[in-house]
Order: C-alpha cells, then sequence, then structure tokens
C-alpha cells in the first residue's frame, strides 16, 4: 500500500475519486461563491475560458481584478491583447493590480491578434492572457485552445453575443449578466457536471445604491458664475 | 601562434579557418605566414613568395627615394650597408627591416574595435523577395555579432536600411528589449518586419548600422535563474510583439499624478510603473474612453456625483467638468461629464 500511495504521489495518475479538474494550477477568482463552481476551484491555468456577451460598464472586470492583483503581486506578468477601450491605470492600482507587470498589446487585425496572443502564450513568462478577439474562427480558437494547454497561463477571452450558439473548443465558458449590485455569471460549459443556476458575484461596484431613484440632472449653472471662481478645486 | 597550431590543425587548417569566417563576411583576403608579423604584413602585400623578391612597395615608405637609387626589391635594400640607408632613409626604415627578420622586436598595439558598427552589402542580384533580403541580412548580422563578441558587448537597437536604386531608402529601426549580439535573434526580429515590409521596388544594397554598445558577458544560469529568465522570456516576448506589430503596439501603463483623467495615466515602456507616483482618487472606471462620447441628455440617470475636477489652467489644457455616475443601457453604469452644458460619456465601470 505504501508503494503504491508513492506512486500515486510521484506520477500523475487521475482517480475517479477526485472530481474531474482537481488540477493544483488553478488560480483563485477571489469570489468564494465562484471558486466552489469552478473545476479546480479557481480560474484554469493551461485553458481556455471564454466570457461570451459581456455587455460594457456591468463589472465583467471586476471578475477577473482580484485573480489580476493576486497574480500580479506576486511579479507574474499579465498581457491585455486588444482590449476595446483603455484599462484606466488609477482604476487599476486602485484594484491592487501591479501596473508593472502589465503590457497592453493592439492588434487591429484578427490574423495579428491570433499571431500575438500565441506569442505571448508560447511565451512562459506571460501567466494570464486577456484578449478580446471580436472576429475569431473556430479553426483560431482552436490554435488559442492548444497553445493554452501548452501554456501555464490563465486565458481569458472575452466574445461578442453572437458566440455564445456557436460551438468552442474552451474547456470553461460564462456568460455574464448584471444582477442588482452583484454579477450573475452563467457557467454554460464546464469540465464535469453542467450548472443550471447562475453564480451571484459580489463584484465592486462605485455606488451602493444601484436600482435606488435616480436623482434629477442638476440645472445647469450659470456658466459665467463659474467663470468667476477661477481657482482650481483639485490643485 | 606557434601554440595554437595544434588546436586549429596546422597551419593550413588555421588559414583554411581565416579564409571561410572572412569568406561569410563577404570579405576577399590576402593571407600569408611568416616568422614575425612584419614579414607576414609584407608577403601579404605583396602576394607572398620570399621575403626578399618582394617589391620595396610593400613597405610603408617614400617610394621616391627607392626609384632614384635604382632599388626595386625588397632583398636589393637588405644588402645596402645598414649605417648609409639609416642616414638617408631614416631610422624607422632600418628598424622595420629588422623587425620584419625577427632580429628586433615587433610591438603591435591590439586591435580595438570601434564603438560603432556599419557595413554596407551589394546585393548580388536587385532582391524583391523578404528571404532574399534576409540571407543577406544575415551576413551582415554575422560581421555584427563578430564585432560583439570582440568587445563583449550587446546592442539595444540596430538600423538597417534599404537602398533602391533611383529612389529614397528605405530604413528599418529594430529595438531589443535587452541587449544582444545574437545573430540569430537579431534576423528573427528582421523576418519579422521584412515579412510585413510592402516591397514595391527592388533592393540593390543594403546598409546594417549599431551604435550604443553596452557591456553584455555571456550569461550563466545560475541561483537566480528561474527570476530572471523570465525577465529575459518577458523582454524577448515584447520584443518579437513589436518586432510585426510595431514598437507602439505594445507599451505598459502607468499613472500619473494629475487630477485630469486624460492626464493621470501614461504609456510607459512596459514594467517602468512606481507604485509610489499613484494616489488614490475617487471612484474611477476600468474602462476609459480616450475619445469622450457625446450623449444625449435623456440617455441616462444620475446615480452618485458631482466630482467637480478643474485644473490645468497653469498648462493651458484647463478642463473643467463635473463628473457623475450614472445609469444607462440598462443596467450598465457609465463615468459622464457635463461640461459647457453638453454631456459626455468618459468611461464604464466595468
Amino acid at each position: 500500500m505504501a508503494a503504491l500511495e508513492d506512486i500515486l504521489q510521484r506520477h500523475p495518475v487521475w482517480r475517479g475519486e477526485s472530481p474531474a479538474g482537481s488540477r493544483p494550477d488553478a488560480l483563485s477568482s477571489g469570489y468564494p461563491a465562484l471558486d466552489r463552481e469552478l473545476p479546480g476551484g479557481g480560474w484554469p491555468a493551461g485553458a481556455l475560458t471564454e466570457i461570451v456577451g459581456a455587455r460594457r460598464g456591468i463589472g465583467e472586470l471586476q471578475l477577473l481584478l482580484p485573480a489580476l492583483a493576486a497574480l500580479t503581486s506576486a511579479g507574474k506578468r499579465v498581457v491585455w491583447l486588444a482590449p476595446p477601450h483603455l484599462p484606466y491605470p488609477p482604476a487599476l492600482a486602485a484594484a491592487g493590480i501591479d501596473l508593472a507587470q502589465l503590457a497592453l498589446v493592439r492588434a487591429p487585425g484578427r490574423r495579428d491578434a491570433l499571431w500575438a496572443a500565441e506569442q505571448a502564450l508560447r511565451a512562459g513568462s506571460c501567466h494570464a492572457l486577456l484578449a478580446w478577439l471580436r472576429h475569431a474562427r473556430f479553426a483560431d480558437l482552436r490554435r488559442l485552445a492548444v497553445a493554452a494547454e501548452a501554456s501555464r497561463a490563465f486565458v481569458a477571452l472575452f466574445r461578442p453575443q453572437e458566440a455564445a450558439g456557436e460551438p468552442s473548443p474552451a474547456c470553461l465558458r460564462l456568460a455574464l449578466e448584471p444582477a442588482g449590485e452583484a454579477l450573475a455569471v452563467r457557467i454554460f460549459k464546464r469540465r464535469g457536471a453542467p450548472l443550471a443556476a447562475a453564480v451571484r458575484v459580489p463584484v465592486k461596484r462605485p455606488v451602493h445604491a444601484l436600482g435606488r431613484s435616480a436623482f434629477p440632472q442638476p440645472a445647469s449653472r450659470d456658466a459665467g458664475t463659474d467663470r468667476r471662481l477661477g481657482l482650481p478645486l483639485h490643485a | 601562434m606557434e601554440g595554437s597550431l595544434r588546436y586549429f590543425g596546422g597551419r593550413d587548417g588555421l588559414l583554411g579557418k581565416l579564409r571561410a569566417g572572412l569568406a561569410e563576411l563577404g570579405f576577399e583576403a590576402s593571407i600569408a605566414p611568416a616568422d614575425t608579423a612584419r614579414a607576414a604584413l609584407w608577403l601579404a602585400r605583396g602576394g607572398g613568395g620570399r621575403l626578399e623578391d618582394l617589391p620595396v612597395e610593400v613597405l610603408d615608405m617614400e617610394q621616391a627615394f627607392f626609384r632614384s637609387i635604382g632599388i626595386s626589391s625588397v632583398g636589393e635594400l637588405l644588402r645596402l650597408p645598414r649605417e648609409g640607408l639609416a642616414r638617408r632613409c631614416g631610422r624607422r626604415l632600418v628598424d622595420d627591416l629588422d623587425r620584419a627578420l625577427g632580429k628586433a622586436p615587433e610591438a603591435r598595439e591590439f586591435f580595438v574595435a570601434p564603438p560603432r558598427f556599419a557595413a554596407q552589402l551589394e546585393l548580388p542580384a536587385e532582391a524583391t523577395q523578404a528571404e532574399a533580403l534576409l540571407a543577406a541580412a544575415r551576413r551582415l548580422l554575422a560581421q555584427l555579432e563578430g564585432l560583439l563578441a570582440a568587445r563583449q558587448a550587446g546592442v539595444r537597437s540596430f538600423t538597417l536600411t534599404l537602398i533602391h536604386p533611383g529612389a529614397p531608402s528605405a530604413t528599418l529601426e529594430i529595438g531589443l528589449a535587452s541587449p544582444a549580439r545574437d545573430a540569430a535573434r537579431m534576423a528573427q526580429l528582421l523576418r519579422e518586419r521584412l515579412a510585413a515590409l510592402p516591397l514595391a521596388r527592388p533592393v540593390q544594397a543594403m546598409r546594417l548600422e549599431a551604435g550604443d554598445f553596452t557591456p553584455l558577458h555571456a550569461s550563466s544560469a545560475g541561483m537566480f535563474g528561474d527570476a530572471l529568465a523570465e525577465t529575459e522570456d518577458w523582454a524577448r516576448l515584447i520584443e518579437r510583439l513589436r518586432a510585426r506589430l510595431g514598437h507602439d503596439a505594445v507599451c505598459g501603463l502607468a499613472t500619473s499624478p494629475d487630477h485630469r483623467p486624460e492626464a493621470s495615466w501614461r504609456r510607459i515602456e512596459p514594467g517602468d510603473w512606481d507604485p509610489r507616483e499613484f494616489r488614490l482618487p475617487g471612484a474611477r472606471p476600468l474602462w476609459l474612453l480616450e475619445q469622450p462620447q457625446r450623449l444625449p441628455g435623456t440617455a441616462f440617470a444620475l446615480l452618485a456625483g458631482p466630482e467637480r475636477i478643474e485644473c490645468g489652467w497653469w498648462d493651458g489644457d484647463e478642463a473643467r467638468r463635473d463628473y457623475f455616475i450614472a445609469q444607462l443601457e440598462g443596467a450598465s453604469l457609465g463615468w459622464i461629464f457635463r461640461e459647457d452644458g453638453d454631456w459626455y460619456l468618459h468611461g464604464w465601470f466595468a
């Protein structure tokens, strides 16, 4: 028995008793409710994760920030490939992300973006890749999935809503919906048993009264009065 | 030289290696072995044979005097009386002859490579294919590598100029993430650039230039191998991405101590951020629209604000804005501001 234990310890033998994906290299999402539902207990490393149809401004980046903060403060590097807007440095820094570990890559064309993603995954130094691929085809995703499996990086692909109905080689696929002050994460593909209900993830929001009645627009003050003040209020 | 003959496989082996190395660099050389360095130099200039039979032109001396006394070979010169020769031609000629014959020691200065590299190569035929250009560039890169190895140095960038017949030449600047002298690595970066280059005109010649040598010693995997290797790997990744996508396509991000949203960040070289320059602002969106987007006055509901941001009057880039957090497009949160009565969307709380 001792010999068997020894073999099991030294070799990666898959055992039926452990749920699929007890991969040790999962990265905690920072949200316990979500970690419980993610195979391996966190974001998978060395695999594709697809985030489909995220609307802007619902907390879609907040979902990843705790994991990115943990990675970067451990000195691990992250690549942002072809994001739709500027990831705003003051907000990233405020979320605890070490900006020194980030590289922002612009790649307007489909082929350039795919090539850049593969380069990042081939480099052992890129521990997370966030990529916005708008026109990726199945063959492209397949290539990325292969590259991801050969790497140890967490790969998050942000894809448009239309992609939800298409087949994908990603091992984890999520759809995001706003849910009051939280974010509803629907895991529609994962290793192991599928999940019926959405997970409510308490992402950080800038106001705590979402859903309370909005206040009316302040009346436009007389511009002339403003100008007479003339002092920089924040200077 | 005697001591290293065995290692190089005898005199002929050594000469063969020299010739092959020089040919690879694109040089034609005249090589002659002799017992002393000066005799070898003269023989190489005169095309070999015996020292005595060489024409006096191989000497670094004024030729007019030799012609006037009817001396044409080194042998004839050696037979002249020494003292008379020294009086008429100066001590230097006699000394040079002594050094050639090995009667006097030769003190030579070691070769010091110049701190810049520039070499030009005429292509054997005009080329339009990236592959043909790359093959030619490899020869120049091999020369550069040789020079860098001799100086234990590396370069952080190099420039390849493609010379078109009868048209302005094109210049490619290749930046390296870390000092390098490996010709294969440089060729790989050049390949990406050449592949992306529209070659409308044939290339007649190319020139490779590099300066700003920095000390670079052969690296050895050591105690800190892992972290260092990762840093190096990261630098190489950025270098590869830049070679194909352009230098500005890859950057790092930093905060900047300024209240204006547009001025409170900047692009930097990846890795250059100093966290000490960061001060926590109020609620800031994770996505910033680099161009604020005009909003119709009814497209949103205000949730929080205003935060008055007004500064920059001293550098002529004045901003006077009231920022709000607003709900728009259903449940999305945007960062919007009002300026001169108009509303603009400036970011998303993503």
